[in-house]
């Protein structure tokens, strides 16, 4: 691993030298230049970080909504579940954001409901929305992972479907959807670069804008690469650690 | 009123039609003595079926099932497997809905969720895989249902608790975790988890054929305690020494009908059909 780093960043390094196919200077934290378009590149961290979390914590809530009457026996009840995952599962991340963007405000105009969606809210709503279809199954393999023998006993012992879900199937199933679910993150957190489209200041927005007004966009794109990989890599160390102590719990 | 029109209907969309005025006016007139009278809810039976038919898809699982069991009544059921015996019991507290046919638990009719309800109040079950809660304590397994569907508090719960682990002998394991007991132990732990909702009938489906066979005689013992005690109560085993000892009633089941039922004595001495013959041959034989 190490030796690998060491002959990409020689390679890079060389590179700078070498007939100026490099120029990392625009990224060179030696100069005030450089020092200047880094900072401005890194403070798209915490707009790409703020808008995954908000919408992975919305596409959690969503998601369980959709789940639980997913798993109805009835079928009238388990119906709209299912179209929405199958219809929300079908539509491209980049068309929806562009719908929710400059579509949604008409839509609720002629609702005569009055609000703008900034860039932000649209890339949260569509990020949320999109996500939601596969934490809801997410939701669904862990819950009926569960045995159902557990909402049997539960049901002979007079719990109510509520009571049931959040004091015997949740705490089972929690173990089991945790994982993925953060996993999930991952995903999120690079699709949230779709939203610099519709001009979200975020990390891929910066890079753009960097790109447009300096002309180095290997360099500047090579940066933004790196930025995503230690921003996921961090989190693949947290799910990691999660599995590890869900695992071990598990086997308690 | 509707409800009631509805239930009536239920029972008897089975009945040929002539009979039906009858049937009706019966359970009309009882419904109304019930109703005047709350404090003595005095009925006969505990358990009633009527015409009890179970289709899983094409297959008929239970054929024109009629059983009826009176207060304090042990009835162990016995079959060869698939002959719908799990599913009766199942059928008695609506973990399975039937298709169509009559029950009646206690006086109340299966109908709607409020009667199934009503009726799961009254009917603890034993499971054969005892289906406790591994996340939660044997404590915890045990308060669960007397705190959240029955509101008692967290001090009259445990107590409650501990006087059913008292009873099928394991106090002492009331910290742990299912999944740290014997298996013996787990089903005696389900056991007491039913008692604390104090049920005046008892289901056991199958409570120890997932068991090993040195912890099959524990189990059996808190059940026999339990009968003695007067408990109304179904059984499905293939334990028959068991069945000798504290049944009063035998039901035999084969492809989802009831073959043959009778006492004990009858019933092992000199069955009546060839069937049950060779089924009791089948598994006295070892």
């Amino acid at each position: 691993m190490k030796n690998l780093f060491a002959l990409v960043a020689l390679t890079l390094l060389t590179g700078c030298g070498s007939g100026g196919n490099w120029g990392w200077y625009v990224i060179n934290p030696t100069t005030t230049q450089g020092w200047n378009n880094i900072t401005f590149l890194l403070d798209g961290f915490g707009a790409t970080i703020l808008l995954s979390v908000i919408a992975a914590v919305m596409s959690m809530v969503i998601g369980l909504m959709v789940a639980l009457p997913g798993m109805s026996s009835n079928r009238w009840i388990r119906m709209p579940s299912r179209i929405y995952i199958e219809f929300v599962r079908a539509i491209p991340l980049l068309p929806m954001l562009f719908w929710v963007f400059y579509g949604l405000p008409v839509v609720l105009k002629s609702m005569g409901i009055s609000v703008s969606i900034d860039a932000f809210w649209g890339a949260v709503i569509t990020l949320a929305i999109s996500d939601s279809a596969f934490t809801a199954e997410i939701y669904r393999s862990g819950i009926q992972s569960i045995a159902r023998g557990q909402t049997e006993a539960a049901k002979t012992i007079g719990l109510t479907y509520a009571q049931t879900m959040r004091y015997v199937i949740l705490p089972q199933a929690i173990r089991r959807i945790l994982p993925p679910l953060a996993n999930q993150f991952i995903y999120i957190v690079k699709m949230s670069a779709f939203a610099s489209v519709i001009g979200m200041q975020e990390l891929t927005r910066r890079a753009n804008e960097l790109v447009v007004t300096e002309y180095r966009p290997l360099e500047i794109y090579s940066l933004l690469i790196l930025e995503y990989l230690v921003l996921v890599l961090i989190i693949s160390f947290f799910v990691r650690w999660l599995e590890r102590k869900m695992g071990a719990d598990e086997s308690r | 009123m509707s409800s009631q029109m509805r239930l009536v209907n239920l029972c008897s969309n089975l009945m040929p039609v002539a009979p039906m005025a009858t049937v009706t006016s019966t359970i009309h007139s009882e419904r109304e003595t019930s109703m005047a009278d709350q404090t003595s809810f005095n009925h006969a039976n505990a358990i009633e079926i009527k015409g009890l038919n179970k289709w899983y898809d094409a297959y008929h699982a239970l054929k024109n099932i009629d059983l009826t069991v009176a207060h304090g009544e042990r009835i162990v059921v016995c079959g060869p497997s698939g002959s719908g015996k799990s599913t009766l019991i199942r059928c008695v507290n609506s973990l399975e809905a039937h298709d169509n046919g009559c029950i009646t638990v206690d006086g109340t009719v299966m109908g709607d969720a409020a009667s199934i309800e009503a009726i799961r109040a009254e009917v603890g079950m034993v499971f054969q895989q005892f289906n406790l809660f591994p996340h939660l304590t044997i404590l915890q397994n045990l308060t669960l249902g007397p705190m959240k569907a029955r509101g008692l508090s967290r001090k009259d719960a445990e107590e409650r608790a501990m006087k059913y682990l008292e009873r099928v002998q394991i106090p002492e394991q009331a910290d742990k975790k299912p999944g740290a007991l014997s298996g013996g132990q787990q089903q005696r732990v389900a056991i007491a988890r039913s008692l604390c909702m104090e049920p005046k009938i008892m289901l056991f489906d199958e409570p120890t054929s997932a068991l090993d066979p040195e912890m099959i005689s524990e189990v059996l013992d808190v059940i026999v305690d339990l009968a003695e005690s007067g408990m109304t109560m179904i059984v499905v085993t293939h334990e028959m020494g068991f069945a000798r000892r504290a049944a009063d009633r035998m039901v035999f089941m084969d492809h989802g009908k009831i073959v043959e039922t009778g006492t004990p004595s009858e019933f092992f001495e000199n069955p009546k059909t060839e069937r049950c013959r060779a089924f009791l041959n089948q598994i006295l034989k070892h």
